[in-house]
C-alpha cells in the first residue's frame, strides 16, 4: 500500500515535472534591421535562420518608418506576422529603449526564440535584453543544429562549439555570412499589427551624429567579391592606387587587415577579422596580408581563396586555393590590366 | 565629478596561440596566457583619464573572474596604474557572460562606482556580451565598441564603432563603455612599477563567498576544431591566376 501510494506520488510528480519541462512550441520573433526605408541584407540571412528553427516566425520592425518597412516584411514568405512599433525613438537602434521593447514583445508574445543578426546593432541590443529577462544570450551562430543547440566558432573561429540552452527564451545572434538569404518579399501575406505594448523607455543615451564612409562599391558585409590589403601596402596612397582599381576591375568590395586599418591605410569599416567584418564571398583576394589568426577569422570561409604575397611563408598561403608569391606592386596592376573589360 | 572606475580584466589564452583541444574541453595546460587584449585597451583609457585630467579619477578597481591564476593579469593591471584589485576565485569553473555581470554588478554596486570600462568582446569566448548585461543589470546607459570618449562634468561623449562607419553618441555618469582596439595603444609595464603593484592591494573572494546564482545556462555539446581547407596550389604567373579564375567563372 505504502508502496503503491508512493509509486503514483512519484508518477505524479513525474507528470509535473514533464510539463514543466515539456518543450513548448517554438515560436520566434526576428527584428527586422532596415535602414532608408530598406530590409537589410543580413536580415534575410536571419530570417533564414528563424525559419530553421521550425516555429512560426514573427518579424519586429521599429521606428518611424517601421508601417512601410512592414509593409514589404509580410511579402517575405515564411513569416506569419509583422509587429510594429511605429515609433521615432527606435530610428537610431539605441539599446536602452531598444531592449526594453524587445522584453516586453517577448512576455506579450510568448516567444520561446529572439534572433537578430550579430551586427554591430545586434550585438548592442540583444544582450542587454539578456538582462532584462534573465537569459543568457548565444552570439553569433553559424548553424541551428536544433530548437535549442546551435553552433557557433570561438577563439577567433579556432574552435567550433555547439551548445545547448537551458533557458526558457534563447536570444540568438546570427553571423550574416554562414546563412543564405530568405526569399525577397514577393507571394507572403503575414498579418501585420502593432506590438501590443511599446514601452516607449525614454533613452538615457542620446545620439548625437554618425559618420559613414561612403562607397560605391559592393558592401562589404554582402558582397560576393572581395580584395583585401594588408601591411604590405606600406601606406594610404598605395593602398587606394592599387587596391581600388583591381576591386573596381572585378566589381569586388574592399577590405583590409587591422594592420592596414591600424596604419590608418583604409578605413575602420573596412576590417575583415575577429573584431571587425566576417565575410564569406565567393572570391577573397587577399594582397599582402600575412594570415594572422584573427584575419583568419574573419575570411576563411570564402569560398575561393587567393593570396598575393613576396613571402612563400606567409600563413595566408595555408588557406589559400591560389597563391602567388610575388612582388603585389607588381603582380596586382599586372591582374589589373589583365581583367579590365 | 570624480570617477570611480571598475575595469574588469579577463585571463585568456594568448591572441597569438591557436588553442588545443583534449578530451573535449580547450587544453589549458602549459598554454600561454595573457591580459585579454580589449581589457588591456580598456585599462589604458582609464589610466589615461586619470593622466589627462587632474583630481577627475578617483579611483581604478581592476576585477577578474577567473582561475586563482588569473592575479597574474590584476598584478599586470595595478602595474599599470589600478589601484587596487580583487580576483572573484571561480576555481576550475568557467563561468557564463550573464554570471560574470551579476558579480561585476555587485562590485560596481560595493564600490559605488559611476564608470565601467570593459573590453568589447574576449577573444576565447568570443561573446561580446558582458558589458551590454552588465549595463542591463545595473540600469545605467551602455556605449559599446568605444574608438574615443571625452568626459566634461558628468557629460560623456563616445565615438563608437558601427557597420559602415561611427557614430558619436552622448549620455551622462553612471555609463558602462566598452572598447573597440582604436581606443588607443596599451603602455607596457614597467619593472618599477611591476615592483609597486606587488604592494597594491589584491583582495580575493571565493565564488561562493560572492552570493550571486552563477548555475550555467548553457551546456556545451561539443567542441572541435574546423573543417580544415584543402591546401591550394601555388601559380607561376599572373596569366595562370587569371586563367584560373576565368575557368571558374569568378571573373
Amino acid at each position: 500500500m505504502i508502496f503503491a501510494t508512493s509509486r503514483s506520488a512519484f508518477a505524479r510528480a513525474s507528470a509535473i515535472r514533464a510539463s514543466a519541462f515539456a518543450p513548448r512550441f517554438a515560436s520566434t520573433l526576428t527584428i527586422i534591421e532596415h535602414a532608408d526605408g530598406a530590409i537589410l541584407p543580413s536580415t534575410f540571412k536571419t530570417l533564414t535562420a528563424a525559419s530553421q528553427i521550425g516555429g512560426p516566425v514573427t518579424a519586429l520592425v521599429a521606428g518611424s518608418t517601421a508601417p512601410a518597412v512592414a509593409t514589404e516584411v509580410a511579402k517575405i514568405p515564411g513569416i506569419e506576422k509583422v509587429l510594429v512599433a511605429s515609433n521615432g525613438a527606435y530610428d537610431k537602434g539605441l539599446a536602452e529603449n531598444f531592449s526594453d521593447l524587445i522584453a516586453s514583445t517577448v512576455k506579450d508574445g510568448g516567444f520561446s526564440h529572439v534572433l537578430v543578426s550579430s551586427s554591430a546593432f545586434g550585438k548592442n541590443v540583444l544582450p542587454r535584453v539578456g538582462a532584462t529577462l534573465d537569459v543568457q544570450p548565444i552570439s553569433d551562430i553559424i548553424k541551428v543544429a536544433g530548437e535549442d543547440t546551435f553552433v557557433r566558432p570561438i577563439y577567433a573561429g579556432n574552435v567550433i562549439a555547439t551548445i545547448k540552452s537551458t533557458d526558457p527564451v534563447k536570444l540568438v545572434t546570427v553571423r550574416s555570412s554562414a546563412f543564405e538569404a530568405a526569399p525577397a518579399p514577393s507571394s507572403g501575406s503575414a498579418a501585420v499589427e502593432n506590438v501590443a505594448n511599446d514601452p516607449n523607455t525614454p533613452s538615457p543615451t542620446e545620439w548625437i551624429s554618425e559618420a559613414i564612409a561612403k562607397s560605391e562599391r559592393p558592401d562589404l558585409g554582402s558582397a560576393s567579391k572581395v580584395v583585401s590589403g594588408g601591411r604590405g601596402l606600406a601606406n594610404k596612397e598605395n593602398f587606394d592606387k592599387v587596391i581600388f582599381p583591381f576591386a573596381d576591375a572585378i566589381g569586388a568590395a574592399v577590405g583590409a587587415s587591422r594592420a592596414a586599418v591600424d596604419s590608418g591605410f583604409a578605413d575602420n569599416s573596412l576590417q575583415v577579422g575577429q573584431t571587425g567584418k566576417v565575410v564569406a564571398p565567393e572570391l577573397y583576394i587577399a594582397v599582402g596580408i600575412s594570415g594572422a589568426i584573427q584575419h583568419l577569422a574573419g575570411m576563411k570561409d570564402s569560398k575561393t581563396i587567393v593570396a598575393i604575397n613576396k613571402d612563400p611563408e606567409a600563413p595566408i598561403f595555408q588557406v589559400a586555393d591560389y597563391g602567388l608569391v610575388e612582388d603585389l606592386f607588381k603582380a596586382v596592376p599586372d591582374l589589373t590590366e589583365q581583367l579590365k573589360k | 565629478m570624480s570617477l570611480r572606475i571598475v575595469v574588469p580584466v579577463k585571463r585568456v589564452i594568448d591572441a597569438a596561440v591557436k588553442p588545443r583541444i583534449k578530451n573535449g574541453a580547450i587544453d589549458m595546460t602549459g598554454v600561454k596566457t595573457s591580459i585579454n587584449p580589449f581589457c588591456d585597451i580598456a585599462l589604458e583609457e582609464a589610466v589615461r583619464l586619470r593622466e589627462g585630467s587632474k583630481g577627475l579619477v578617483a579611483n581604478i578597481h581592476a576585477v577578474s573572474v577567473g582561475p586563482e591564476k588569473a592575479q597574474d593579469v590584476l598584478r599586470q593591471a595595478l602595474a599599470k596604474g589600478a589601484d587596487n584589485s580583487t580576483l572573484i576565485n571561480t576555481g576550475k569553473e568557467e563561468l557564463e557572460p550573464l554570471a560574470i555581470a551579476k558579480l561585476l554588478k555587485s562590485v560596481v554596486d560595493k564600490d559605488g562606482a559611476n564608470l565601467v570600462l570593459l573590453g568589447k568582446q574576449a577573444i576565447d569566448d568570443d561573446s561580446n556580451q558582458t558589458g551590454q548585461i552588465l549595463a542591463g543589470l545595473l540600469k545605467w546607459p551602455q556605449a559599446t565598441n568605444a574608438s574615443k570618449i571625452v568626459i566634461e562634468g558628468d557629460k560623456v561623449t563616445v565615438t563608437r564603432e558601427i557597420d559602415g562607419g561611427e557614430e558619436t553618441i552622448a549620455a551622462k555618469l553612471p555609463l558602462v563603455i566598452t572598447a573597440d582596439l582604436r581606443l588607443n595603444e596599451p603602455r607596457y609595464a614597467t619593472l618599477p612599477n611591476i615592483m609597486k603593484a606587488k604592494k597594491k592591494p589584491l583582495t580575493k573572494i571565493a565564488l561562493k563567498d560572492a552570493g550571486v546564482d552563477t548555475k550555467p545556462r548553457l551546456q556545451t555539446v561539443s567542441v572541435e576544431y574546423p573543417p580544415t581547407r584543402e591546401a591550394g596550389s601555388i601559380l607561376g604567373s599572373t596569366q595562370e591566376l587569371v586563367e584560373k579564375l576565368k575557368a571558374a567563372s569568378l571573373v
